[in-house]
């Protein structure tokens, strides 16, 4: 069934983006990630224009992280007060982000910043990743086990002034880290079409040592917000929101992802982490493939919405 | 905006009328003048049908809305192909076809086919800013394979097929990308390779429908669509957990 998808101006075939908002939205829910990283570069793969792809997968996050939050909210797993401080730095960070896009485009470079933006982050997380599952499996394997005393361990980021107390998280530390934290991943999400919860959640982790139980609620009640301002943002000074792409996404996404969620609860974690990471290194491997080889045609026309 | 558009036809109509009665040489009509591209878009032929008074040879010529084309080049830079040079075309079409009934260089010398833009190759571009001559001719040629293989443009020349001495038709075929705006359709009659009648016809390409009017939308209003892009993602969300909460 070909759809007319009014803001990117593309026919395409609207089984394909259900399936689509389906297969991201199963591995999200398998791997309790976002899936937005994965959604953005294989929009563009169809064909989709990258700034239209980006604006969209915004909106699609929107839909998804209120639907995925309210099942944290009732195991009371969000960290309200954390996750206040991660937004006044993601408002900040996402609002350059979008005022950055703009910039690029009239400059023609938001195709390549977008590829270079993916490549870098994918590519990096991607190899810690599957390291760390690598380490995993071979701990697993020799049978030693690694008995951890501390929650985290405490550095000179932890020092720095504004100390607020988190009792949610059992945390008192500077709130400038979470805020910058949060202008980081919101930059990226402006920039990226992603929620950022795969930058995030290893952030509050390991950086800001908060406990795992409240780390995936609390990054997607951020990233609600975060998205939120995204896709405003973009549709006022980009119009590059195509809503009937993102509400089509998030229909596929949200039944694809219950079925992830069975599945998930059956797998091994090492396991889920290891496929993950490959998929996240394919990714980054693409594109990069596509920034390196040489282009079919040195010469391109400026699309309408890149003037 | 319908209406609108049928408004605007009528009275380009109106006023094109006076200058082919006054010819009488040559006439000539399309099958449709509103070219409605709706949802399920996917590409739609049209036919250009007509008659001429005596000999010739009759050569169509399709042109959709002017503007400016600015055409990037990449080169390598530290590895990776980086845009690093543009240039902005004016006067280019959104979109090209010719058609004629005879060969273009059987009918017409190279004068008449440059002064007439008869073919790709003889499309005129003007430049923004002062550019070196290869620099331009670098450009325009990117810009024309990009358009060819957007099928916007085409080197072929279409058939302009005649049915008895004075009756004539030619058929185009728009692509599902064809881009909305006024096009003209011109309609020569070419004797011993001069231009002795010539007819414009406006053909109006719009988006109609849900397409249309969310487009419209999010460009007159983009703060209010933005707000309302996330009270449907957020709705949307809401909604789809509560369906699988139930179930």
């Amino acid at each position: 069934m070909l759809i007319y998808l009014p803001i990117a101006e593309i026919s395409v075939d609207a089984l394909v983006i259900l399936g689509l908002g389906a297969g991201v939205g199963f591995l999200s829910g398998l791997f309790g990630v976002g899936g937005g990283f994965l959604m953005t570069p294989l929009l563009i793969f169809i064909g989709v224009p990258p700034p239209v792809a980006v604006g969209s997968e915004a909106a699609q996050i929107v839909g998804s992280s209120v639907s995925g939050v309210l099942a944290h909210m009732r195991r009371g797993n969000v960290d309200f007060r954390m996750g206040a401080v991660l937004l006044v730095g993601g408002l900040v960070g996402s609002s350059v982000g979008v005022w950055v896009f703009a910039l690029l485009r009239t400059l023609g470079q938001i195709d390549l910043v977008i590829s270079l933006a993916y490549v870098v982050t994918l590519g990096a997380i991607g190899s810690l990743m599957l390291v760390e599952a690598i380490n995993t499996v071979w701990r697993a394997h020799r049978g030693a086990g690694t008995a951890g005393t501390k929650l985290h361990q405490h550095t000179w980021l932890h020092g720095m002034p504004f100390k607020m107390r988190f009792p949610r998280s059992r945390l008192y530390i500077s709130a400038l880290l979470p805020a910058l934290v949060g202008a980081l991943v919101g930059l990226l999400a402006a920039l990226m079409g992603v929620g950022g919860g795969f930058i995030m959640v290893p952030a509050m982790i390991y950086l800001l040592g908060m406990p795992t139980a409240v780390v995936v609620g609390t990054s997607l009640f951020q990233i609600i917000f975060v998205t939120s301002n995204v896709t405003f943002l973009q549709a006022y000074e980009n119009q590059t929101v195509d809503i009937i792409l993102s509400v089509l996404l998030l229909i596929g996404g949200v039944i694809g992802a219950q079925f992830g969620v069975r599945l998930g609860v059956r797998l091994r974690g090492e396991q889920l982490r290891g496929l993950m990471a490959l998929m996240v290194l394919g990714v980054a491997f693409k594109l990069a493939f596509d920034l390196v080889a040489t282009p079919v045609d040195l010469f391109s026309v400026a699309r309408p919405y890149d003037l | 905006m319908r209406a609108r558009a049928f408004a605007l036809v009528a009275a380009l109509l109106l006023a094109l009328q006076p200058a082919a009665a006054r010819a009488q040489q040559l006439v000539a009509d399309l099958s449709e003048h509103l070219i409605a591209i709706t949802t399920g878009f996917s590409g739609t032929d049209v036919l250009l049908f007509g008659a001429t008074e005596g000999e010739g040879d009759v050569v169509v010529i399709v042109r959709g809305p002017e503007s400016n084309a600015v055409v990037r080049r990449k080169s390598r830079v530290f590895g990776i192909w980086i845009n690093t040079n543009q240039v902005t075309l004016t006067g280019v079409p959104a979109f090209y076809r010719v058609a004629s009934s005879r060969p273009l260089g059987e009918v017409a010398p190279p004068q008449i086919r440059t002064r007439h833009q008869l073919g790709i190759e003889n499309l005129r571009f003007g430049t923004q800013r002062q550019r070196t001559p290869a620099e331009i001719a670098e450009f325009r040629t990117g810009l024309l394979r990009n358009k060819e293989r957007a099928g916007l443009f085409s080197a072929d020349v279409g058939r302009v097929t005649f049915l008895g001495p004075r009756l004539f038709r030619a058929r185009f075929q728009l692509p599902a990308n064809v881009p909305t705006g006024t096009y003209t359709v011109e309609t020569l009659l070419v004797q011993n390779g001069q231009v002795v009648a010539a007819q414009t016809t406006p053909m109006l390409v719009s988006k109609i429908g849900i397409g249309a009017e969310v487009f419209d939308f999010a460009h007159r209003h983009a703060a209010i669509y933005g707000i309302l892009a996330v009270l449907v993602a957020v709705a949307a969300g809401w909604g789809a957990s509560a369906v699988f909460r139930k179930s």
